[in-house]
Parts: structure tokens; C-alpha cells; sequence
């Protein structure tokens, strides 16, 4: 095997035994395990579909809980209203790109401070129309009971989603295969496209990519997945609050692909599980668990703007044992 | 009806002057070093909690904490461009953004940590204490003096600009970074100057606050993003913009809760959205090339 092939071998390897893990959660573990890992799966989904905008186009966007809220209001509006689950589950998710769609066709035109700021003030917009419109959203108090009951296949294929070890299994096939899906869309052209932008959207343009279109494209798919998450955590959950369209919201996926690695697809998995893992860890301890993520943050950005992936590679290109120059850069000589 | 309406346009005057020193600072930052600090509402709030710290320590005189507090503000603010920010001017500005937003997380927690988690609100100062008869209301006589603040500021910060050397180099900076240091500006003093003179200005927005304004720690978050709607209003890097923005969305907020309670706050953002897609450099600001 060249070097990759077995490194592509070691990532499939390791993604698979990874859905295993995450499948086996609620057999091996306690209800309060399960719980937390859904968390960890919906955070992961968040921030995958935020890298997407980040770390492979290079745009910072500071309002994406405003489509994650979109999810979780819509089917939660969906699921009082009677409907079963799936359908109000898929119902969110494109109301969430319908929502990027609008604001999408905006922000494209930006790049840089500008669309951090553009994609902040729609976000907020979103905010403050959850917020005040009481007769709606539940105002400040949100929604709350929503109901959890069946899939909504017909006949043997419809699954009572009540119990949680249900809607866990339910969750978690739809965040992995999400996750599927957004890995092959990294590796597909439009991704290929997407990162030529972000290193330089200038020539991208010029070599014949439409660059806002790209952008466009990204940026609802970002807006779906996004709201696929908000989707369900609302039946997770059982309320839906406002805080889930405030800029602190906005926050978390930011955080965990930074922890993670933005450059790396499994950066944002990687650093959600470190997020809410040290959270919970050390709410333990101390209220104060902002500022011990405030002090990683300025580290990160100091020293490992590649997160723990990108720190963990640069140390493995420095193996002490490997005398000659990485395969990459040149062949080695006994190679030849 | 009429001095009602009248009335409560001065309110939101006063209110705007907050605002505008927060806005001030954070926009000519922007203008010099090319960095969105997220932390200036946090410098805002770390001016009235250390102001208030002050005070008490003062025996209770205002205008000893009002001198003091925002200097050990500016402080804080060398701190950041020296030793954290300097780092990463050469790295990409989302990396920026996040840095000022680490110091958001560090500052807020830090204030809990040191003061507790509640409201506290010292005592208006007592010369300042009564009211006078405008429009037919009574306004607190301690408006009147935010609003002579403001407008102080705001015609100290020009004559600065306009008529000083330190004035000149900021705005040539301000206007073409390359020119100014290839003419030989210390760009790198020049920065932490601004840098500490725009955490002043907050860390002054922060004090004046504490008599009328409840100080708890998350009054950094709220204005953080009222001053982004209006540095964007006015144009990124523009002073005067930074202060017709925070009238403009002093006077919104306070005619907004009397004509649309419910989408007052959502217009802010509405307006802030609209100028982003129609002139992403302001309404006062000059126009990238």
C-alpha cells in the first residue's frame, strides 16, 4: 500500500468504528450518557455545517443559529400542531435553507468583516423577531411541551419515538448520515470549488468557477444542515427557547471548529467532543467555565490556528524516528 | 402630544451618547488597525465596574473615579494590542475577530469572578442630582450633563484629528495604511495609541453609565452590537458617521417604542442589514477600493 492508501484505509477504519461507537452509546452507557452524546451528535452536525463556510471557504459567519433556530422553531411549531415527526423534521430542515436562501442572496456579495457583520445582523434580526413576536415563538418564554410520538412511516416502518433510546437511534442515524454526506461534499467538485475560493477568490473567478454562485450553494446547504440540527434538538429538548437564534449560539460551532481544526474535515467533530466534554467537565468546578474557554480560545488563535488536528499533524510531521524528508515533499531514497 | 414626542427625543439623545463613545472607539480602531474589536463592549463594562471600584475605594466621589477609571480602562487596553493583538495583524482577520472575542468571554468572566454576578447601581452624583423642567417634563439634570459628555468628546476627538500631529498620522492611517508607513509612521505605536485611546473612550461610555444604568455583567453584550449597527450606519472608520449613527439609532429606539413596540429592536438590525447590502461602507464612510 503507498502512504495513501493506508492513510485513507486508517480514516475509514476509523470512521466506522467511530458510528459503531455512536450507535453502541445508548447499550453500553446510562440515560445520562445518551443524552449528552445526542448533545455532542447535534453540536457536531452544527459545526460541520458551519465549516463549511469556514474553514473550506474561508467566511466567518456570525449568525448561524439564526437557521439553526429556524430548524428547531418550525418543527417545533409543526409538532404541536400534530404532525409526525419526520416529516416535521425535514419540514424544519428546509424551512432553515429556505431562510439561507433569502439571506444568502445578500450576504454572498461580501467577503471578510463584511459578511462576518452582514451574516451578525441578520442573525440577530432573526433574534429579535423570535423574541418579540410572543403570539408566534412564546416570546421570551419559547416553546415549551412539545410533543415526541411517532415517525410517521406507515404501517410495521412506524417507530414510537417516545421512549429516548428511540429518538437517540433516530438522531443519530440521521446526524451520521448528514456527516456522510457533507464529507462527500467536500471531496466533490463543489468543494473543490469552495476551497479555491477561499486561497484565492480572485483567480478562482478567472479559472472559471462562479464564485457567489459557489457561495450561494455553500451557504443554504450550511443553512439546511444547520437546521437539520435545530430540528432535533427541539424533540430532544421537548422546549425551544430564543437563545437558540442569540450570537452567543452563533458561537458554539465557531468554537468547536476552532478547538478542532478548521482545515480538517473531522476538525469540527473532533472539537465539539472536546467543547461540550470540558464544559461539562468543569461546570463541575466552577460557573466561570467561559473564561477557561476564553483562555483556550486565545491560545488557539495565538498559537494553533489549526486546532488540535493541526497541531496533532505538525507533530506527527516531526517524528523524531523519520530521518528523511516527509514522502510528500520528496521521495525517499530507499523508496526508489 | 407634540413636546410628549419632543421629550422623548431628547431621551433618546441621551441614551445615543453611550452609545456614541462606544461607537467611537470601536470605529476608529477599525480605521487604523483594521480590527473589529469585539471586546469593546466589554471594555465598556470593565470601565463601569472599574469606575465604580473607585468610587468605593474614594470615599465616594464621583469625579475621581469618572478621571480614573477609564484610564486604568486604556490600561487594559495596552495590554491587548501589546501583548495579545501585535501578534496576529499578518494572520487572517476572521483569527482577529475571534481573539477580541476571546477577551469578550476572559473580561466578563473575570468581572463575575471579582464582583459577583448581580446589578449593583451606586447614587447619582449630588450636584447632579435634580431635574430641570424641558418640554414640560421633568428631565434628570444628570442627562444634561451626558449629553454636554458627549458633545464634548465628540469636539475634543475632532479638534485632535483636525489639529494635532498624532491627529494627522491617525488619519493618514486611517486613509492608506501602506502610504502612511512607507512615509515613515511608526505604524506599531501609532496602533497601541489608538488602540488605547479607543478603549478610553469605552471605558468613559462605561463610567458616565453607572449612575443612571444599572451595572451588571452582561451590559457589555447588548451595546457591543448596538455599536456595530451603528459603526456600520455610518461607515466603518468614520468618526463622524460613528456619531450621526448613534443619534440616528438613539432617536430609533427611543420613537421605535412608542410607534412599533413589538419590531423596535428588530429594525435596529434591519436597518444595520440594509446598509450592509446597499453601501457596505456607510453612509458616511469612504468607499474601499
Amino acid at each position: 500500500m503507498t502512504a495513501p492508501e493506508r492513510s485513507r484505509a486508517w480514516r475509514t477504519g476509523a470512521a466506522i468504528l467511530l458510528c459503531a461507537a455512536v450507535l453502541l452509546v445508548p447499550v453500553l452507557f446510562g440515560k445520562f450518557a445518551q443524552y449528552f452524546a445526542l448533545n455532542v451528535l447535534l453540536l457536531v452536525l452544527l459545526a460541520l455545517s458551519f465549516n463549511l463556510l469556514f474553514g473550506m471557504t474561508g467566511l466567518l459567519s456570525f449568525g448561524h443559529a439564526a437557521f439553526h433556530a429556524a430548524g428547531a422553531y418550525a418543527t417545533a411549531l409543526l409538532l404541536r400542531g400534530g404532525a409526525p415527526l419526520l416529516p416535521a423534521v425535514v419540514a424544519g430542515a428546509l424551512c432553515a435553507a429556505a431562510l439561507a436562501a433569502i439571506v444568502g442572496a445578500f450576504c454572498v456579495r461580501h467577503t471578510r468583516v463584511y459578511f462576518s457583520m452582514l451574516t451578525l445582523a441578520f442573525g440577530m434580526f432573526v433574534y429579535a423577531i423570535v423574541w418579540k413576536w410572543t403570539d408566534v415563538t412564546g416570546g421570551d418564554d419559547g416553546l415549551v411541551g412539545i410533543p415526541r410520538r411517532s415517525l410517521g412511516l406507515p404501517g410495521p416502518f412506524d417507530v414510537n419515538l417516545a421512549p429516548p433510546r428511540n429518538y437517540y437511534w433516530f438522531s443519530a442515524v440521521i446526524v451520521l448520515v448528514s456527516a456522510g454526506v457533507l464529507h462527500r461534499l467536500s471531496r466533490s467538485p463543489l468543494g473543490l470549488a469552495l476551497r479555491a475560493i477561499r486561497e484565492n477568490a480572485e483567480r478562482a473567478e478567472f479559472s472559471g468557477i462562479r464564485v457567489r454562485r459557489t457561495i450561494f450553494l455553500a451557504f443554504v446547504v450550511a443553512g439546511a444542515f444547520a437546521g437539520l440540527a435545530g430540528a432535533l434538538l427541539a424533540p430532544l429538548e421537548q422546549t425551544v427557547a430564543p437563545t437558540a437564534a442569540h450570537w452567543t449560539k452563533s458561537a458554539e460551532p465557531v468554537m468547536a471548529a476552532l478547538i478542532g481544526g478548521p482545515f480538517s474535515f473531522a476538525g469540527p467533530i473532533v472539537g465539539a467532543v472536546v467543547y461540550l466534554g470540558i464544559k461539562e467537565l468543569i461546570v463541575r468546578y466552577t460557573e466561570y467555565w467561559l473564561l477557561v474557554f476564553g483562555l483556550v480560545l486565545l491560545g488557539v488563535v495565538l498559537a494553533f490556528r489549526g486546532g488540535l488536528l493541526g497541531a496533532a499533524e505538525s507533530l506527527l510531521a516531526r517524528r523524531p524516528w523519520r530521518l528523511a524528508p516527509r514522502p510528500r515533499t520528496a521521495p525517499r531514497k530507499d523508496a526508489a | 402630544m407634540g413636546r410628549v414626542l419632543l421629550f422623548q427625543g431628547l431621551v433618546g439623545l441621551t441614551e445615543a451618547m453611550y452609545l456614541w463613545l462606544v461607537a467611537a472607539g470601536l470605529s476608529l480602531i477599525f480605521g487604523v488597525l483594521r480590527v473589529l474589536n469585539f471586546a469593546h463592549g466589554a471594555l465598556y463594562m470593565i470601565g463601569a465596574y472599574l469606575t465604580y471600584a473607585v468610587f468605593r475605594a474614594f470615599g465616594g466621589n464621583f469625579w475621581i473615579a469618572l478621571l480614573v477609571g477609564p484610564v486604568l480602562v486604556a490600561l487594559i487596553g495596552w495590554v491587548m494590542e501589546v501583548v495579545f493583538l501585535r501578534r496576529i495583524y499578518r494572520v487572517d482577520v476572521a483569527f482577529q475577530l475571534l481573539l477580541t472575542f476571546a477577551f469578550v468571554l476572559i473580561l466578563d468572566d473575570i468581572v463575575k469572578l471579582v464582583f459577583g454576578p448581580v446589578y449593583q447601581s451606586p447614587p447619582t452624583p449630588r450636584a447632579l442630582s435634580g431635574a430641570v423642567m424641558v418640554f414640560g417634563s421633568p428631565l434628570p439634570t444628570y442627562h444634561l450633563f451626558i449629553l454636554a459628555a458627549g458633545c464634548a468628546v465628540a469636539l475634543g476627538l475632532w479638534l485632535f484629528l483636525e489639529k494635532t500631529r498624532w491627529g494627522l498620522l491617525v488619519r493618514a492611517t486611517s486613509a492608506d495604511r501602506e502610504m502612511a508607513r512607507a512615509l515613515g509612521v511608526r505604524s506599531s505605536r501609532l496602533f497601541t495609541f489608538v488602540f488605547m485611546l479607543g478603549a478610553w473612550l469605552a471605558g468613559l461610555g462605561g463610567a458616565l453609565s453607572i449612575p443612571v444604568r444599572a451595572i451588571s455583567p452582561g451590559m457589555g453584550e447588548t451595546i457591543i452590537i448596538e455599536a456595530f449597527v451603528v459603526v456600520v450606519l455610518g461607515g466603518l472608520g468614520s468618526l463622524r458617521g460613528a456619531f450621526l449613527g448613534s443619534l440616528a439609532i438613539g432617536l430609533l429606539h427611543a420613537y421605535g417604542i412608542v410607534f412599533l413596540p413589538i419590531f423596535e429592536l428588530a429594525l435596529a438590525y434591519l436597518v444595520m442589514a440594509a446598509v450592509l447590502i446597499v453601501r457596505p461602507w456607510g453612509l458616511f464612510g469612504v468607499r474601499e477600493a
